[in-house]
This record gives C-alpha cells, sequence and structure tokens, in this order.
C-alpha cells in the first residue's frame, strides 16, 4: 500500500477513536493539537497491543478500563517544581504585592496534572505570607493524576531539581522545610493541601467555576488546536477578577489568539499578562 | 503508479519539496554554519532545525543565525503556520511538531534519547505532515536521535540527506542513521531503482550545501 494511502487512513482511524471516546465517555480531545497525540497514540498501541488505532477503537469501546488506561497516555503530563524559575520570581516580585492588597485570594491552576505546580505555588504564597488567606483550585480532566496531585508525594530523585529551580524562583526558605523524605519518596506537608481544592475540569466542555485572582495554566495550550486556545482563554477571562493575572507556559502567547485584545501584557518575557479594566 | 511516483520518474530527486528539516546534536553548529548561511533568498521550502541544547537557557541560535542568514530566521512558536522560505529553530526545552496547516506545534511530552527537543519527534512529525516533499538531514551527534525520523522520511518516500561521518566531529548520529540501510559509498548518488526510494545521500558539509544551490536552481527547493 503507499504510504500516503497509509497515513490518510491513519488519519481517519484516530478522529474516528476520538469521536468514539468522546461519545462514550465524554472526554473531548478532537480539537486538540493532533501531532503530539499520535504519538501518544502510537506508543498507546505498543502498550494495548494493538495494529491499528481501529483495533484499539474496539477495544476502549467495550472495555472501559483500557479507556482509563489510555487516559493516562493521552493526558499525564510530568513537571517539575518551580519549573522556568524566572516565572515564579516575576510572580513573586511583580504579582505578589498586588494580591497582597485582596482580603482572601483566589488561584487556579488548570491542567495541574500531577501537582508539582500547585504545590510550588502553595510554597510560594506561604513564604510571602499570604497562604493562610489563599485557596488554590487545581483542575485537570485525569482523574489518576488528580489523586496523586492530591497526595503531594513525589520521587525523592526528581528533589535536588525542584530544590535548585526553588533558589533560583527566590525562594526564601529552604524546600526541605515543607516536606519529609520517606524511603525513595518524599511526602509534602499536609498543611499547604489544607489551601488546596482538587477537581475534575476540562477546558474543553466544562465552564468556569469560580472567580479568581490568578490563573496559572502553563504548557496546557500547546496541546490544544486555536479554536479550542481560544475556548480556555476565553473561559480564564471570564474565571478572573477586575485586572485580574494570567499566568502561560514560557513558549504560549496570548498574541495570535481570540482574547489578545482583553488582556494587557505585564511581565512579558514571563508571559503573564493582566485582565484589561471593563469588561 | 500513483501520483508522487509518477511525479518522481520525473525529476532525478523527486520535489518539489515544501520543507527542510535538519536534526544534529554535538558538532552540528559548525555544520549549520556552513548550510544555513548558503541558503538562497526565494527558496520554495521552510526550513526546521532541532539542535540539541541545555535545557535551562535562553537559546542563542536565532541571535547567532539570523545576521548570518539571507532567510528570515525566528524561534519556532506554537501554532504559527510555517512560511515557505522561512528558517525556524526548536526552542530548548520542547519538542516541535509539524501539524496541519501545516503549522509548528511545540511539546512538553518527556523527553526521548535523553533529549527535548528531539529531532526524532520533529522527523517523524514531518514525514506525516509533508510526504515525499520532504528533505531531511542529519549532521553530527553523539547519541542515535534521528536515526528512526530519518527512516520515517525515507519510508514516506522524502529526500534523505546524511552527514558523511568522517567528516562528523561526533559521527555516532549520521553512523546510526545509516546503519538502518544498506551500505553505500559517501558521495556517491544512491542508486535510483525505479519504484524504490534511494538511500540516504552521504555528504560532506560542504556537498550538503551544494547540493541544497543545486536543488534550489532546479526549482525543487
Amino acid at each position: 500500500m503507499p504510504h500516503k494511502t497509509k497515513a490518510r487512513i491513519a488519519d481517519i482511524e484516530q478522529r474516528l477513536l476520538l469521536d468514539a471516546i468522546y461519545h462514550q465517555y465524554h472526554y473531548d480531545f478532537r480539537a486538540y493539537a493532533q501531532a503530539s497525540l499520535k504519538r501518544r497514540l502510537q506508543s498507546a498501541l505498543t502498550q494495548f497491543s494493538c495494529k491499528t488505532l481501529s483495533q484499539l477503537q474496539d477495544r476502549v469501546l467495550h472495555e472501559p478500563a483500557v479507556f482509563t488506561g489510555l487516559l493516562q497516555y493521552l493526558t499525564v503530563q510530568v513537571s517539575d517544581m518551580f519549573r522556568d524559575p524566572s516565572y515564579f520570581l516575576a510572580l513573586r516580585n511583580e504579582v505578589v504585592p498586588i494580591l497582597r492588597t485582596y482580603p482572601s485570594i483566589k488561584v487556579w491552576v488548570a491542567g495541574c496534572s500531577t501537582g508539582e505546580e500547585v504545590y510550588s505555588l502553595a510554597i510560594l504564597l506561604h513564604e510571602e505570607g499570604l497562604l493562610d488567606r489563599t485557596l488554590i483550585y487545581a483542575t485537570d480532566i485525569n482523574p489518576h493524576a488528580l489523586r496523586a496531585a492530591e497526595q503531594g508525594v513525589f520521587d525523592l530523585d526528581r528533589v535536588a531539581a525542584f530544590t535548585e529551580n526553588h533558589a533560583r524562583a527566590g525562594g526564601r526558605s529552604s524546600l526541605s522545610d515543607y516536606y519529609t523524605a520517606r524511603y525513595s519518596r518524599v511526602v509534602f506537608d499536609k498543611a499547604l493541601r489544607e489551601h488546596m481544592v482538587f477537581s475534575d475540569h476540562s477546558l474543553a466542555t466544562d465552564s468556569v467555576f469560580a472567580e479568581v485572582h490568578l490563573i496559572s495554566c502553563r504548557n496546557v495550550l500547546i496541546y490544544f488546536e486555536r479554536d479550542l486556545q481560544n475556548r480556555a482563554l476565553g473561559l480564564f477571562h471570564d474565571a478572573l477578577v477586575h485586572r485580574g493575572f494570567l499566568g502561560l507556559g514560557s513558549k504560549e502567547s496570548l498574541r495570535f489568539s481570540a482574547q489578545a485584545e482583553h488582556f494587557d501584557d505585564f511581565v512579558l518575557e514571563d508571559r503573564i499578562y493582566r485582565k484589561k479594566a471593563g469588561r | 503508479m500513483n501520483a508522487s511516483a509518477a511525479h518522481a520518474s520525473n525529476t532525478p530527486d523527486g520535489g518539489p519539496y515544501q520543507a527542510i528539516v535538519i536534526g544534529g546534536s554535538s558538532g552540528a553548529i559548525d555544520v549549520l554554519n556552513v548550510l544555513l548561511p548558503r541558503l538562497p533568498v526565494g527558496l520554495r521550502a521552510a526550513v526546521i532545525v532541532v539542535l540539541h541544547l541545555p535545557r535551562d537557557r535562553r537559546s542563542l541560535l536565532v541571535d547567532i543565525f539570523r545576521p548570518r542568514c539571507a532567510l528570515p530566521v525566528q524561534e519556532a512558536e506554537d501554532q504559527q503556520p510555517i512560511q515557505a522560505g522561512h528558517l525556524y529553530f526548536a526552542p530548548p526545552d520542547y519538542h516541535l511538531l509539524i501539524d496541519s496547516g501545516p503549522r509548528l506545534a511545540l511539546s512538553v511530552d518527556a523527553p526521548l534519547h535523553f533529549s527535548r527537543p528531539s529531532i526524532d519527534v520533529l522527523f517523524e512529525s514531518a514525514a506525516d505532515g509533508y510526504g515525499d516533499k520532504l528533505v531531511g538531514v542529519l549532521l553530527s551527534g553523539a547519541n542515535d536521535d534521528g536515526a528512526a525520523g530519518l527512516a520515517a522520511i525515507h519510508a514516506a518516500g522524502g529526500y534523505t540527506i546524511v552527514q558523511d561521518p568522517a567528516s562528523a566531529s561526533m559521527p555516532t548520529m549520521p553512523e546510526a542513521a545509516l546503519a538502518r540501510f544498506p551500505r553505500q559509498t559517501p558521495g556517491k548518488t544512491p542508486s535510483n531503482t525505479p519504484g524504490k526510494t534511494p538511500a540516504p545521500h552521504v555528504l560532506t558539509p560542504e556537498a550538503i550545501a551544494a547540493r541544497f544551490v543545486q536543488l534550489h536552481a532546479q526549482r525543487l527547493l
């Protein structure tokens, strides 16, 4: 069979599989960036011993456990604590002074995966004396990732990198103040978790659930096609209070989006934006 | 015979090509210094480059190559439409992929061959997106990233070039790619068996630059 024909069939199979997942399980990957998804689906084929996506579709529809496993392949993202330290430094130096003026603070980490960023923000806000009046909503579409995030347990061999990032992010304390090591893992302090609410939420299909002062959503939008990016950014705009803040990943930008005109650049090099006054 | 194969039989090297993807690691920047400044204005293909870089530092590639290149040079941005005659570098710590459009797409999926960006990730998605309208070039490097990707470009009917390992400061990467093909003589154009895509062209940096110029003159690039 010519390569072109094979490639076209693979594209058709991918669309059909995503349709099937949407109709049966209500997870909507149809507007995700397809090239990344394709890589993940190809590795899932090996995991589930399927030759084609059509075979995988059959199993996904008839075996819910296969879908649960596939969801891991499609959604799990591993980040580091304080990834891109300059982002956290900019939050600390530029955004925290304004957050400080609110009697109570709400933060939304959208697409929190296994929680690295949630704990980073909680530690930063604790260092700045704001955690006691802060509630962090941490949302994701992957229930397993949310459960892992809620546990606050990370592999010990990742902690050296976390510690270095934390210091570069202007950390005012020692990261080790916030966890206890147990065998090959560290467990973060339960006191941090009292200020976190973990919840299942889809940027593709759900709506706004709260009014917040800061949204951090980094390296999530790059997995979306433009229309879905615009939908998510629209949710963020609606969820933010008057003059609220939005932080994106270091290679994400509002520049080409439908929401560009509704935000001001705040710390552009660290992709921190501020909702414009008015609407 | 499908349309692209019919077309390929008219011109010895197939084409015209819509994109050139280039991958390299240790020792590749010197080769890019030979190749990229020679790319002519009016190139019909986009040029997309993955070079392994330290993950925690800003890339200086754009600063280095912009003043030396005739083509517009930029760091790839997510969802950016790919323009012919433009040169894009993958940003450090992100994979770079070709999505439908064609557009550039970034991801923070796990490193491959300890590398993010990974050459395989770019090459395989480019092979999907461009099929036989793609030129893939693999340069000097100290690991085997890019070998699978170059094979994917080859399988899709693309034009493949591997830096002659003898000319590479780190021959591991070109050798790993060539190990997937029958043995051939450097500098010699592989025999073009009808109905079968030729094996990679094995060329020195100077010869790769000359090949680009030649393909451009033939209106294939």
